[in-house]
């Protein structure tokens, strides 16, 4: 088994794929062949990753399906990938939400559909590889490389404001990314190692630790968002295609969460702790400020564009608290929003295809023309609710619990998302789903029609499943976790 | 067994979910009452078994997820406790399906009804089997959503929407308080087993905890927690205003989750955590308080509302003050006792109603009603069954369970007791008087309905009175039959270690008390038939001689206007602020937007540099020498 390199295939995979494409000729009846690779491929890699699930050990808490190769002679810099419980869901949940985002642009994509499929294609691997980089100069190239297609997919197949969506995301990214690339050099001269794995641990000066906790938090509170540094994720949610959303949404947000735990509490702990009332205080406002921002949107993806910000400021309240209860919610809430959020993209792109606007206002009682439609809509909102029996449940959840053991502000602080959540989303679905149908250019709408049904059912399955199940889910993450705590807390002598 | 009786109702809702629309509504009617009857029958096999001496016994079905020593199982806890909700939930639930059969027999999708029925039952179920106040969340939860889905079952209509997010928003304000609650008896009992917490319960009673920078009792602050959540599910005082408007579902709705049994999952709470709040001696006197206010401040708003089925819903508030106030006394067993009488005799008020709504096309407005005894006389004898039961008349199941209630106040030392005694008694005087009015503005006196309603009036099909005559059967006997156990000599066999009973040698009531208690009642019911039976003129005149009281009661004490002006608008104010001012104007403003600006400021001035005049270049070049030269000279 160790023979085969079954992690660089996963990555590389969608590559081949590109390469493919490529050979297709870029005329009109040939488009169905690209779309078809494209699906092909992505569903390919799914597997493949699932099959790393399936091989994965969960006694185990270090890197898996290692593979290290040297890239200089003369530099530590190593193209070194695996995995481990905490990257793994974040490679599948890349590898399961790209196939559904090809089929979702399926038909709402008419213009440069080879080009389209080649960003996709080419964010996956971008996307598997950072989360699978064990040296640090590797996973900076994917985490900067995401940008790219990002961009090109926002600004070229976006609505109408794309350009300055597009630029406003990249430039905050990118001062972000720019801050990270001064910490990584500046580890690199410090140890001369890029290995994540070995630094992990408390190996820098506090002082030290301090400069290179900002310069990381500047980069990963602008990916995850948090609160003030959120403003660029509505615009590009809001002119993103229904795919970049779902993406945006469900996988580069994570990027931020996962470099706070591999970065900021594995390299930094001692500064972690000395910032965490920081995180703390932003992610309450994110919580309570976002929530409020979300009731009065007309604008549907915009809607659940803030509420992703809420739900990320419970992740980063999960993380910082560095317990069992709390990391492992963060990171169940991660998982879960990745899945809810990207199906409510998904929703609003199946509406916004038949119907061209994103005005809640115009929406009302489509209950009637679309009970199925109604369902899964009403699925994924619980999900996003945090009803118990639903992903957003376990992650919320053990957050609250987690914080008890932090301050019982952070626990109100994160328990009124109990109630705010439910506020905008319940008014959402109420505007939109219930109610006679008082648009006449609503009549014609049709129901879900086949390729919707298996785009939105395994993502509602999902939902139900992580919520029932959801130490499939945790124990995988569980030895890595607490290693990661043992670390912290023997750095902080707790 | 057990587990067939929680299950039954969810595969019912699956069915209905999965092949409602292919089997068609017959298929999904028989489907779902014919479990639910299942589980009905085999709940009360259950709970005779639990009538003896039996241990109380835990069905370990799986763990559900476990975070570091956060370990949460799904499991099935069996103890007279969970057994006497079961029959509650389950006996109650089964006439609610069959007569939904026959009640919504016009409506368009009676499969989706039938299904959220039994899925509503499978949650309710979950929350009272549960082992682990997680679990119990997980159903009280589901509860909410199950009625959330209900009540705006008739979606097309916004009253019912609103009604029903309405609903759900103000359970959430609840559920926050026990989310809290929840956390915090893991932080201090390290798990939310109920056995471990109520082994340890007693350790912590002198434990002091800091919570937001005050110092408070740990069991006071985790029961009040709880006793939030409670309070939002249950429509106590402050959280009230869901439960009036959650009428805008169906009725059967009404009856089984908006009366029997959903609203009293509060109680429920109060009375499985009793081991806990015996150490509560704070929140025990805030809940006293509370149950009794809420008891005479629902009875007072019940009087002169004009909707047949807004009457029974407040009159269910105030027996839920009722059920808290002996919580609160300490007196469990009282409490649930009252709680189960009160399922069958509020179901069948309820129920009653329906059939009456039913007769009148949807009519629900008592002043259109009148003299429908003639029309319909079984549904009026079912009324008067359920409202002779609810007042408390001898050996009608309310008689014994209330009857104990005001006997436990009685007895209690403390001054709230006193006050919740006094409370007590007058909301029993105003139930009557507000009972007798419905029966009377519905049932008696002449007609106020036009000819035709009226000729048409007709008495309901067998799959609506049946249920009607099992929940009658319940009103009647459930008192007679099981107060010996939850009250009476039995308490300490029966109920055994599931909720924390008192000392009690069952006083009876002092004859002069006894004569006040019996005469109140009598007073509400001849004051009732004086206003609205002898003298039809009286109800005008005193309503408007005493306006302002009346326009307080007819308008629920303001208290929906008074929270839209004090949290909906500023809610909807600031939300707006936010995002115009917060978001737009200052981060956006001072981020990247003016950022932009100032870039593209100032590149416009230094591009004027750039002007491409020769003696504009020459003059800076000059003016640069005559600097440089002087830095020279000088330094």
């Amino acid at each position: 088994m160790t023979d085969i390199p079954i992690l660089s295939l996963t990555i590389f995979l969608p590559l081949l794929g590109v390469i493919v494409i490529l050979l297709i000729k870029d005329d009109e009846n040939s488009i169905n062949n690209i779309k078809k690779v494209a699906l092909l491929t992505s569903v390919g890699v799914f597997l493949l990753s699932l099959f790393i699930w399936l091989q994965f050990d969960n006694s185990n808490p270090g890197y898996q399906f290692q593979e290290k190769f040297r890239w200089f002679n003369d530099f530590n810099f190593y193209y070194h990938i695996g995995i481990d419980g905490i990257s793994l869901f974040m490679v599948i949940l890349s590898t399961f939400l790209t196939p559904l985002c090809i089929l979702a642009s399926w038909e709402s994509i008419k213009k440069r559909v080879k080009e389209y499929m080649i960003a996709f294609l080419t964010l996956e691997t971008v996307m598997i590889g950072m989360f699978s980089s064990v040296d640090i100069l590797l996973f900076y190239i994917f985490f900067e490389v995401v940008l790219i297609p990002m961009y090109l997919i926002i600004g070229i197949w976006g609505g109408d404001r794309r350009i300055y969506a597009s630029f406003k995301f990249f430039l905050y990214t990118l001062l972000g990314s720019v801050l990270m690339l001064i910490a990584i050099i500046a580890i690199y001269r410090l140890t001369s190692s890029m290995s994540i794995e070995d630094l992990q641990g408390n190996y820098f000066a506090k002082n030290v630790q301090m400069y290179l906790w900002l310069a990381f938090f500047a980069s990963f509170a602008v990916k995850i968002p948090m609160w003030p540094f959120h403003t660029w994720l509505p615009d590009a949610h809001v002119e993103a295609p229904t795919a970049g959303s779902v993406i945006l949404a469900g996988v580069l947000l994570k990027m931020g969460g996962y470099g706070f735990i591999r970065f900021s509490l594995g390299m930094l702990p001692e500064a972690s702790e000395y910032f965490s009332p920081l995180v703390m205080t932003l992610s309450i406002v994110a919580v309570v400020y976002t929530s409020l921002v979300a009731l009065a949107q007309t604008d549907i993806k915009k809607l659940i564009a803030y509420s992703s910000v809420a739900h990320m400021g419970l992740v980063t309240i999960g993380i910082f608290i560095v317990n069992a209860q709390g990391l492992e919610g963060a990171m169940i809430q991660m998982i879960s929003h990745g899945v809810v959020s990207g199906a409510l993209f998904l929703c609003v792109g199946v509406i916004y295809d038949r119907m061209h606007t994103r005005d809640i206002n115009f929406y009302g009682g489509l209950v009637n023309r679309m009970p199925i439609y109604a369902t899964v809509f009403m699925i994924f909102m619980l999900g996003s609710v945090g009803l118990p029996g639903t992903s957003g449940f376990i992650g919320e959840f053990l957050v609250i619990v987690g914080a008890f053991k932090y301050s019982s502000i952070v626990v109100i602080g994160s328990a009124t998302g109990i109630v705010l959540s439910a506020v905008y989303m319940l008014y959402l679905y109420k505007r939109i789903i219930f109610g006679e149908m008082s648009n006449k250019k609503l009549i014609e709408i049709l129901d879900l029609n086949n390729r919707e049904k298996i785009i939105l059912i395994p993502l509602a399955i999902a939902v139900i499943f992580i919520g029932i199940f959801p130490n499939i889910f945790i124990e995988p993450m569980r030895l890595p976790l607490e290693s990661i705590i043992f670390n912290y807390e023997l750095a902080n002598a707790k | 067994m057990a587990q067939l009786i929680v299950f039954l109702p969810l595969f019912g809702f699956l069915f209905c979910f999965f092949f409602g629309k292919i089997f068609g509504f017959k298929a999904s009617q028989i489907i779902t009452t014919s479990f639910l009857f299942i589980s009905a029958i085999l709940s009360w096999f259950l709970f005779f078994s639990y009538l003896g001496e039996r241990e109380m016994e835990v069905i370990y079905i799986f763990n559900w997820f476990t975070s570091g020593n956060f370990i949460v199982d799904w499991s099935i806890r069996l103890d007279s406790l969970t057994t006497t909700m079961f029959i509650v939930v389950c006996s109650v639930s089964a006439c609610v399906h069959l007569y939904s059969i026959g009640y919504m027999s016009n409506d368009p999708s009676k499969e989706r009804f039938m299904g959220y029925l039994s899925l509503f039952t499978f949650f309710m179920l979950m929350l009272v089997s549960s082992n682990n106040l997680l679990q119990m969340f997980f159903g009280w939860e589901g509860v909410g959503l199950a009625s959330y889905l209900l009540i705006g079952f008739w979606y097309h209509k916004p009253s019912a929407n609103n009604a029903a997010i309405k609903a759900f928003l103000v359970n959430r304000i609840g559920d926050f308080g026990y989310a809290l609650g929840i956390g915090g008896i893991f932080y201090i009992f390290g798990s939310v087993e109920f056995s471990v917490i109520f082994d340890n319960a007693e350790s912590f009673k002198d434990h002091s905890i800091q919570f937001i920078g005050l110092n408070f009792s740990t069991i006071d602050l985790l029961c009040f927690l709880l006793f939030i959540g409670a309070m939002g599910k249950s429509a106590q005082l402050g959280l009230h205003t869901w439960l009036p408007d959650a009428m805008e579902g169906p009725t059967p709705v009404s009856a089984l989750i908006h009366a029997a049994t959903m609203v009293t999952a509060g109680v429920f709470l109060v009375a499985r955590m009793s081991p806990l709040f015996e150490y509560a001696l704070f929140t025990n006197l805030f809940i006293i308080f509370i149950g009794a206010s809420t008891a005479i401040f629902a009875a007072s708003i019940a009087l002169t509302q004009n909707d047949i089925k807004r009457v029974i819903a407040y009159s269910t508030c105030s027996q839920l003050g009722y059920m808290f106030f002996a919580a609160g006394l300490g007196a469990y067993n009282a409490s649930i006792f009252h709680l189960m009488t009160h399922g069958f005799f509020k179901a069948l008020l309820f129920l009653s109603a329906g059939s009456v709504i039913h007769a009148m096309h949807h009519e629900q407005d008592m002043r259109k009603m009148g003299g429908l005894f003639k029309k319909i006389p079984f549904t009026g004898a079912m009324m008067w069954i359920g409202s002779l039961a609810i007042i408390g008349f001898p050996y009608f199941s309310g008689y014994y369970s209330k009857e104990s209630i005001l006997e436990n106040a009685y007895y209690s030392s403390s001054s709230m007791a006193t006050f919740a005694y006094t409370v007590g008694i007058l909301t029993a005087l105003l139930t009557a008087f507000y009972s007798w009015r419905l029966l009377f503005m519905t049932f008696h006196g002449e007609t106020r309905s036009d000819k035709k309603t009226f000729d048409h009036a007709h008495e309901s099909p067998l799959v609506m009175t049946l249920p009607l005559i099992l929940l009658a059967f319940g009103s009647i006997f459930a008192g007679l039959l099981f107060s010996n156990f939850y009250i009476g000599k039995m308490q300490y066999s029966f109920w055994g270690n599931s909720i924390i009973l008192h000392e009690s040698k069952h006083h009876y009531l002092p004859f002069i008390q006894t004569l006040i208690v019996k005469s109140s009642v009598a007073i509400g019911v001849m004051l009732a038939a004086l206003i609205y039976f002898y003298k039809n003129h009286l109800s005008k005149n005193l309503a408007n001689n005493l306006y302002p009281l009346y326009s307080i009661s007819l308008n629920k004490w303001y208290v929906d206007e008074l929270y839209h002006s004090i949290f909906i608008r500023p809610y909807f104010y600031l939300a707006n602020l936010f995002w115009k001012k917060g978001d737009e104007k200052i981060i956006d403003g001072c981020g990247p937007n003016g950022i932009s600006k100032l870039i593209s400021i100032s590149s416009y001035y230094l591009s004027r540099f750039q002007s491409g005049y020769l003696y504009h270049y020459a003059f800076v070049m000059l003016g640069g020498l005559v600097i440089i030269l002087t830095w020279f000279i000088y330094y």
